[in-house]
């Protein structure tokens, strides 16, 4: 502090109020400077799935599906679900790690749209999202995946991972403010996840699966998300698989925002 | 309380504020008025819900009970006004690790409608702040003073009609406390009301027109820095004994002579006790001497914290047990 003179300096006259947009669009800002500083994040994103589609192809690649090569085919699409759902979970630690610290009290004292943190966390989630799926699917490709369905096969199956993420995220930011600490989200979300992602169609076909697993593997919504996937990238997508596909992020949308509000609010 | 519009109300007028975190009534029922453009402490150990008023003032925890106008909004019903007119620069730095001291600035400066002109209202306020040369360093390399320096000029964006500052010099050097002390004056000089609180009585007594005393969630005491003082003695005696099997002896002594209740440091050999004068302690050091017990030495000094609340409460100011309040 210079002066007392130079306080006076700091006096502005107040701006208009900026709407929710603006706030929410300051905070999408927020997401970006974190791509940019913790440029390290993408490598935590990108390490577990590059490392299971290394492992599945190579090594049981060939005895799951005769050849590497055509068990690529079957296993791109799905470890993509994976590794949206995966990383959903850290918005969660972020938010746990925002309140940890404090740095949301700042937000919450101020005149903003309340829920203009959570659309900045969303923004750093698309983005996560989008960028964790194109290098793994790059690395699919190299070694050897073709979508069958094509260009526009490839988007339409990141704008379905963007969904699913989206409403897969609402479970974690509840975890995110219900938990003290950035390590128990991740533990507890993990815990949850783990099952959800092994006992279902992503890695191999459940035909070989004990009747009682299948009956469970058959609905797991991990499973309804991978088929579709395999539809849109592979070609022959029905609606019904689509529907069955965003019938989990739909639901725990309607039903987990509203509670996210509610805890937020509450604090 | 009075609902008619009021063309100045005070800055905050609380009336009869819980919170409680389960068992614990961390804020037992506390009236507050604070007029406006003044500094006012609130002065307590750690653990007397200090921290939890403040938060509730600035709309951060809902009260269980009681009512509070800010600036004369209703707390709970027009929290959106009462954000308008506060700002917060709570106890741990609510700053973004991660993004440079400029970037959390400009965040805040989009936040409050500056758009374009973020960045230049974030370079003004680092200019002010002497933190220029670190504007593009990330915050996680900032020192702890450099932080409390830039999480005040966070909250000073826009300027605010009232400040809230949770003890704001806790772990700050000699130095960087007297820049927040004159930072503190000077914008009161521009007409912000501040709130702040502090378990230094002295950091109280520097800054504050007015002092509120909070142990256990209640006000125990409140005035003047002044009228605190005329309750507390404006000095105290402490005396170190030879022999610390003489205290009970000298300790009688002592309070014959000065009146009042003298305390036994926790060391064993040290009483301290309330002296109006420098005259007074004289004379009181004069019956130990007659009596034959000798001293190590003495010392008057400004009553400390501790002090005033022995004088208040007839216990120490020793900090209650967490209080388990949400961060």
């Amino acid at each position: 502090m210079k002066s007392e003179a130079n306080i006076a300096v700091i006096q502005v006259e107040r701006p208009a109020e900026p709407g929710a947009l603006s706030n929410a669009l300051a905070f999408g800002w927020r997401a970006v400077l974190k791509f940019k500083h913790v440029p390290e994040q993408l490598f935590d994103l990108v390490m577990t799935p590059l490392m299971f589609t290394l492992l599945f192809t190579f090594v049981f690649g060939g005895a799951l599906a005769g050849s590497t090569d055509s068990y690529v085919q079957f296993f791109v699409p799905g470890i993509l679900v994976q590794t949206v759902v995966f990383n959903s979970v850290y918005s969660g630690m972020g938010l746990s790690t925002d309140l940890g610290k404090g740095l949301f009290d700042r937000f919450r004292s101020l005149p903003i749209w309340s829920l203009a943190p959570f659309a900045g966390l969303m923004v750093g989630d698309v983005l996560r999202h989008l960028i964790a799926s194109l290098i793994i699917l790059s690395i699919g490709m190299l070694l050897g995946y073709r979508p069958g369905a094509g260009f526009a096969g490839v988007l339409a199956a990141l704008a379905l991972l963007i969904v699913i993420g989206f409403g897969v995220g609402w479970v974690f930011l509840v975890l995110g403010l219900v938990m003290r600490t950035p390590n128990t989200v991740m533990t507890m979300a993990f815990t949850g996840i783990m099952p959800l992602v092994f006992a279902s169609n992503i890695m191999v076909d459940p035909g070989t699966m004990p009747g009682w697993l299948r009956a469970f593997v058959d609905v797991n919504p991990v499973s309804l998300m991978t088929t579709a996937m395999r539809g849109l990238m592979n070609g022959g997508v029905t609606g019904t698989e689509l529907g069955l596909a965003l019938l989990a992020p739909a639901l725990l949308t309607a039903l987990l925002a509203p509670v996210t509000l509610w805890l937020y609010r509450r604090r | 309380m009075q609902t008619m519009p009021d063309s100045h109300p005070p800055a905050v007028e609380a009336r009869d504020l819980v919170k409680t975190f389960g068992a614990l009534r961390a804020v037992d029922g506390i009236d507050l008025d604070v007029p406006r453009g003044t500094i006012f402490g609130i002065l307590g150990p750690n653990g007397a819900g200090k921290t939890t008023l403040l938060r509730m003032l600035a709309t951060l925890l809902k009260p269980d009970a009681g009512s509070a106008r800010v600036m004369g909004h209703d707390l709970v019903s027009a929290s959106h006004e009462v954000r308008k007119s506060i700002a917060m620069t709570g106890q741990f730095a609510s700053l973004d690790e991660d993004l440079t001291g400029r970037e959390n600035l400009m965040l805040l400066a989009k936040l409050w409608g500056f758009r374009g002109r973020a960045r230049a209202r974030a370079d003004q306020l680092l200019e002010v702040f002497e933190l220029a040369d670190a504007a593009r360093r990330q915050v996680k390399d900032y020192s702890g003073g450099m932080r409390r320096k830039l999480d005040i000029a966070a909250s000073l964006i826009v300027t605010p009609s009232i400040l809230f500052l949770d003890e704001p010099t806790t772990g700050l050097d000699p130095n960087a406390r007297k820049s927040v002390w004159r930072m503190i004056r000077a914008l009161t000089g521009e007409g912000v009301t501040i709130l702040l609180t502090t378990q230094y009585l002295e950091e109280a007594d520097q800054l504050a027109a007015r002092i509120a005393v909070i142990d256990h969630g209640r006000k125990i005491a409140e005035g003047t820095s002044r009228e605190l003082k005329a309750a507390t003695g404006s000095g105290f005696l402490h005396v170190t004994l030879t022999d610390p099997a003489r205290i009970a002896a000298a300790a009688q002594l002592l309070e014959q002579t000065l009146g009042g209740e003298a305390q036994r440091n926790a060391e064993g050999a040290v009483l301290s006790i309330k002296a109006n004068s420098p005259h007074e302690a004289n004379a009181a050091l004069a019956t130990l001497a007659a009596a034959g017990i000798s001293i190590e030495g003495f010392s008057m000094a400004a009553p400390s914290l501790d002090e005033v609340f022995f004088a208040l409460t007839g216990h120490g100011a020793e900090s209650t047990p967490a209080t388990g309040e949400p961060k």
